[in-house]
């Protein structure tokens, strides 16, 4: 299973460094967003500062969205979902792969737009470290319901649309447990009440990555 | 005196009906393919062979009847079905971001493949040298289908099904998929091959069935043609198993 990850996350990784469509089109999108928001925000940067963590999540969130159309269409031409079911290629590897490929992805994405809101909203990092961990375990979390979303919606014509729709709710919980890490985080002191929703953000990863394991092979076979 | 024994069967098909939806695919199929058999599939567009060799392929399941590939089911094992089947269909299942050599390697990599087996199969394509560096989405359908072909022959499974092997191909490709057949064939290796055009893959096969609305109407016996080619010049075979008896 886990060479069967590799190789497909390799694969993965590959394509996209070819096609650097996460560099040049997802990350200039977030990067877009987020100045979106501050627009809609107004030049108050207290306020800005105030509502960075929430729009951080909604930003990666949207990102999310992008990269797993990205990481769905590159199986859906020329057949090579096909390809990849004829292999006899592991279902649990195959999904592993293509949710750390999506993961790494989102990880460059978030040290950007992190820089982004610093920059653009005066967001201060009082506990770095729990901003690196909140980010890793949602990324885990985006990767996992994404690929597995990914995957059900892959075979259907309106995949584009309903994959969003399908989606967003399912991540609800990390932009929820995101979004109260970064405020702990950037309100410094004892980040007790951060280390909740850290421990929801575990749970959310484990029981997702679980469930994408188990099914996702049964749904790559009736999408 | 005991009966003498039956050859094993790489695929057997008893009523089988196959669905997409509620469009019968397959309407009740019955069919026994022996190991290291060549069978031609033929039938006009539509007819159901595409749909055939997906089902031996365990990639459309059976909605009734029974299917065996290789002493398998694939209902109940698709992967190992799948690990010893090859499907050469229409789609090429290439990444035009990757190059040629890419794709073979990834190819053969996910399914369990020789790796040391994959440079000879791309000389055998004429896929060598730049063209091997080249991303699949620069090449010509023809060169896609040769890099599929590649893929075949690097992994070269028990079982080939072919959906209109000639298609897209020229004529010196067309030479080095019928000699890959007999050399596929001449190792023990069974191969279906569907065509609505009979002729040019005539040669290949002992036997030819009739499919026609989802059913198998009929059946021939064919006398397979040794090779014409004598001399394939620098893209000659040089992998498989039986390139040394070739």
């Amino acid at each position: 299973m886990w060479r069967d990850a590799m190789l497909v996350a390799g694969k993965d990784l590959r394509i996209e460094g070819r096609s650097r469509v996460a560099l040049s089109q997802v990350a200039p999108f977030g990067i877009v967003a987020l100045v979106l928001f501050a627009f809609a925000l107004g030049p108050d940067r207290q306020t800005m500062a105030r509502g960075a963590p929430g729009l951080f999540w909604v930003a990666v969130l949207f990102c999310t969205v992008l990269a797993i159309q990205r990481s769905v269409s590159v199986e859906s031409s020329d057949g090579a979902r096909d390809g990849l079911r004829l292999s006899g290629i592991d279902p649990a590897g195959l999904y592993l792969g293509k949710a750390v490929a999506v993961a790494a992805q989102l990880v460059v994405l978030e040290a950007l737009l992190t820089v982004g809101v610093v920059l653009l909203y005066g967001a201060r990092i009082e506990v770095p470290w729990m901003i690196a961990v909140s980010c890793v375990l949602g990324t885990i979390g985006l990767a996992a319901t994404g690929t597995l979303y990914g995957a059900l919606s892959s075979g259907l014509r309106v995949r584009e649309t309903l994959l969003p729709f399908l989606l967003l709710p399912i991540a609800a919980p990390v932009l929820l447990a995101g979004t109260r890490i970064w405020q702990s985080a950037m309100a410094g002191g004892v980040p007790a009440q951060g280390m909740q929703w850290l421990r929801l953000l575990v749970v959310f990863d484990a029981v997702y990555l679980a469930i994408g394991v188990v099914l996702f092979g049964p749904i790559q076979e009736t999408a | 005196m005991a009966p003498a024994a039956l050859p094993p069967s790489a695929v057997s098909l008893r009523d089988a009906v196959a669905l997409s939806g509620r469009f019968p695919l397959l309407a009740g199929v019955d069919l026994e393919v022996a190991v290291g058999e060549t069978v031609l599939v033929e039938g006009p567009n539509g007819a159901g062979k595409t749909s055939l060799l997906r089902v031996c392929a365990g990639l459309v399941p059976l909605a009734s009847g029974h299917l065996s590939v290789l002493g398998l089911d694939p209902s109940r094992n698709r992967v190992g079905v799948r690990r010893r089947v090859g499907l050469l269909s229409h789609a090429a299942h290439l990444y035009d971001d990757l190059t040629v050599r890419e794709n073979v390697r990834f190819a053969v990599r996910a399914a369990g493949g020789d790796v040391a087996r994959i440079d000879p199969a791309l000389e055998r394509w004429g896929l060598v040298g730049r063209l091997a560096k080249t991303s699949a989405g620069k090449l010509s359908a023809g060169q896609r289908r040769r890099v599929a072909l590649a893929v075949l022959t690097a992994r070269w499974p028990e079982l080939w099904l072919l959906d209109e092997p000639h298609a897209g191909l020229d004529a010196s490709a067309r030479l080095l998929l019928d000699q890959a057949v007999r050399d596929a064939a001449a190792s023990g290796v069974t191969v279906l091959i569907a065509s609505h055009e009979a002729g040019p893959v005539e040669d290949l096969a002992g036997r030819a069935v009739t499919v026609t609305g989802g059913r198998v109407t009929g059946t021939r016996d064919l006398v397979p043609v040794a090779s014409p080619v004598a001399d394939l010049g620098d893209v000659a075979p040089t992998d498989g198993p039986v390139a040394h008896v070739a």
